[in-house]
């Protein structure tokens, strides 16, 4: 179902990258996530599932603050990151989003040209000296959203003229090129028809060896296929967590077996 | 009389709603299934005799005037109507009497003139409701007559309001059409007097002819350029000051206002847009205009009093509210996952702005500005109250300079001929004011339309 048996998996040692402890969240005096803690492994592809409106969503723009811009949500809580925690006053969430890049939904590539579109990030954070740096970034980064092939005679062309799985791709090669370290993807696929996500599915498997990716989706079936943790959330709590195939085929709790076989949700 | 015919049909159209609507009811009490309800069958008769009533009535009292007119002059006796007077003056001397006002002693076939005009009036009114009463009752029975269980009474009465909404429409286009002909018809005859070399590219504007022949005045001079560029020159003036102010506060209260500052500003810019040019104008000559000639003193730089800088500072400050508004509407238009995209990757929000929104909504703006600039090149009624009346080649915004629009002004107030090219020249200048502005307007709704369909 998915390779574990990768060289460099075996090599390097899993440790935790991020760990949620007591989280809660609140839009206005609405409790969307209870009493949450999680701990999320580097170099591995954990999918959060649940019903909608289960807070998995939420929970993930806790890990970059996005929630930061809306005005009536409030996190409580700590979430550590390599150690600290990234809702401490003296961290810049500015900084904090460039170690933790977001795909959304729905693919929102600028209406620059597909070039500027991935050496956005790299500008802003000054990671290349030239331009030369920066052609690089820019296709290694497409390189490793499997968009360089299709692109690399058209960079000048704008971004939004791309089909809708080019542009994900696209929204993924464009958070890859600021090296973060966490990739959140929050639906990746919702938009795209099967054969391109079965190419997005397989860019997370590769995307895997450089960092932690955490994926939510409504597919089970895509939960199953690319990742190797799961998460169940359902009503604002995290329910079960554990490794994929434990959760797929021996779920602890009722309600996460309701859930993947079809009774709830 | 007019009064009645109004009645008359009014009572009609109504008489037939209610008919039809009750024989369409009958006929569904007997038991027949009717296509349309019969509120559509009562619509329909009231449409059909009120719209042809009513356009028989209007025209009546449109044409009746000059009808009656004819009839008078031409049933005049033979030989008073002579080259040597104006049979308009006669006419109206008749009209006048007719209405009562008898000046010294007039001729009697001019009192018995009068007379058969008020007499062909009344019987112009009488025949008027007559028709009228006529067409009324034959419309009313026809719309009877077509009361039927399968008669299409909904399509009926719908292609009829349709007829209606393309007249109303149209009444737009040709109302366009017959200004710009009226421009373009007085513009021809003006560059008949004047060479239209000489007005495009002449430097000199001084419209002071002589309008009697024994007069003595300037000889009169019709080159457009200096008057255009004093419009330049206020125009960019405005937009100068209206430009950065307008997207500034339109990003600040986007982007970065709390919603508490939000809320009080927004009304209060929206305010601006609501005061009338003449107090703009007031506040251009009566606040500005002095304390800019005071700054020039304090500061040794000759400041004439009715600066451009004024006139088009002022214009500026009217032109915020129009451009903020744009712009506002413009970055809210952007979408929030392009905000989000842009801030997950760690940009901050001055970065979000600049890089993301402001070259999406770029489209948005350009299209307000450019609207703004139109609206400038034809403001009135500031330049008529700030700006100057001497047309003079310089740019130098301290100084007086004169607009398209303020000349108009001037050229068509007072005692003036309008066959002198003095008076014709305001028509060239609207023409010219109004292809430009048609011009800058179609970029303008380009521009905007494309920017919309970036993101349906």
């Amino acid at each position: 179902m998915y390779d574990t048996t990768r060289p460099e998996m075996n090599v390097d040692q899993l440790h935790t990258k991020i760990s949620a402890r007591n989280v809660q969240v609140f839009y206005g005096t609405k409790q969307a996530i209870k009493d949450l803690n999680v701990e999320i492994q580097d170099k591995t592809v954990t999918a959060f599932i649940g019903p909608s409106g289960c807070g998995k969503s939420t929970f993930l723009r806790c890990i970059n603050r996005m929630n930061d811009t809306i005005d009536s949500a409030r996190v409580e809580g700590e979430i550590m990151m390599d150690g600290s925690n990234i809702y401490d006053r003296g961290v810049d969430p500015v900084q904090l989003r460039a170690k933790v890049g977001m795909v959304f939904q729905k693919p929102n590539p600028f209406p620059k040209s597909i070039y500027d579109n991935v050496a956005y990030g790299p500008k802003i954070h000054g990671l290349a000296r030239n331009k030369a740096e920066m052609d690089e970034i820019v296709e290694t980064a497409l390189r490793g959203a499997a968009l360089w092939t299709e692109v690399k005679d058209r960079l000048q062309e704008s971004g939004t003229g791309l089909s809708g799985g080019q542009q994900q791709r696209l929204c993924i090669a464009r958070a890859v090129a600021t090296a973060p370290e966490v990739l959140l993807m929050d639906e990746p696929c919702s938009a795209l028809d099967p054969i391109a996500t079965s190419q997005v599915e397989e860019l997370i498997e590769q995307l895997r060896s450089q960092f932690s990716v955490v994926i939510v989706t409504h597919s089970m079936q895509q939960a199953a296929r690319v990742s190797q943790k799961t998460a169940f959330f359902h009503l604002g709590n995290l329910v079960e967590y554990g490794d994929t195939d434990d959760i797929f085929t021996r779920p602890q709790d009722s309600r996460t077996e309701a859930y993947i076989s079809g009774r709830i949700g | 009389m007019t009064g009645l015919a109004f009645a008359l049909l009014l009572s009609a159209s109504l008489a037939g709603y209610v008919m039809n609507r009750r024989a369409a009811l009958a006929l569904r009490d007997g038991g027949q299934r009717l296509h349309s309800l019969g509120m559509f069958h009562g619509l329909y008769a009231l449409l059909l005799v009120l719209v042809p009533a009513f356009v028989v009535t209007v025209l009546w009292i449109m044409l009746q005037g000059s009808a009656i007119n004819a009839l008078t002059m031409s049933g005049l006796p033979d030989g008073v109507v002579t080259d040597a007077v104006n049979p308009q003056l006669i006419l109206t001397e008749i009209q006048s009497i007719a209405g009562g006002r008898i000046f010294g002693e007039p001729e009697p076939w001019k009192l018995e003139a009068a007379e058969r005009m008020n007499s062909l009036h009344a019987a112009s009114g009488w025949l008027l409701v007559l028709v009228v009463a006529a067409l009324s009752a034959a419309l009313l029975y026809t719309s009877r007559r077509q009361v039927a269980a399968d008669f299409r009474a909904r399509q009926a009465a719908e292609r009829i309001v349709m007829g209606l909404m393309i007249t109303c429409s149209l009444i737009a286009v040709f109302v366009t059409i017959g200004i710009v002909f009226s421009l373009v018809f007085e513009s021809v005859r003006f560059f008949q007097m004047v060479p239209l070399t000489d007005f495009l590219f002449g430097t000199r504007w001084e419209p002071q002819i002589p309008i009697r022949a024994d007069q003595v005045a300037a000889e009169g001079a019709f080159g457009v350029i200096p008057v255009f560029l004093g419009t330049l020159v206020i125009t960019f003036v405005a937009i100068f000051i209206a430009v950065p102010v307008g997207l500034m506060s339109a990003i600040y209260l986007n982007e970065f206002a709390s919603r508490s500052f939000r809320a009080v500003a927004k009304p209060i810019l929206e305010l601006l847009a609501g005061i009338p040019t003449v107090v703009y104008g007031f506040f251009a000559i009566l606040t500005v205009a002095p304390a800019l000639r005071a700054w020039g003193a304090a500061l040794g730089i000759p400041v004439a009093p009715n600066t451009a800088l004024a006139a088009g500072g002022v214009m500026g400050i009217m032109l915020i509210p129009f451009i903020s508004s744009f712009a506002d509407d413009a970055l809210s238009a952007v979408p929030r996952s392009l905000r989000d995209g842009a801030i997950a990757l760690g940009a901050t929000r001055s970065e979000t702005v600049l890089n993301v929104l402001f070259p999406a909504a770029i489209p948005g703006i350009m299209g307000g500005v450019l609207l703004a600039v139109s609206r400038a090149i034809g403001e009135t009624m500031i330049v008529v109250m700030a700006a100057g009346l001497i047309a003079t080649m310089n740019i130098n915004p301290l100084d007086s300079v004169t607009t398209i629009t303020v000349q108009i002004v001037t050229l068509l107030i007072g005692d003036t001929a309008f066959d002198s090219p003095k008076t014709l020249a305001a028509f060239a200048l609207g023409l010219m004011l109004f292809i430009v502005t048609l011009f800058i307007n179609i970029l303008a709704l380009r521009i905007v339309r494309k920017y919309r369909e970036q993101y349906d």
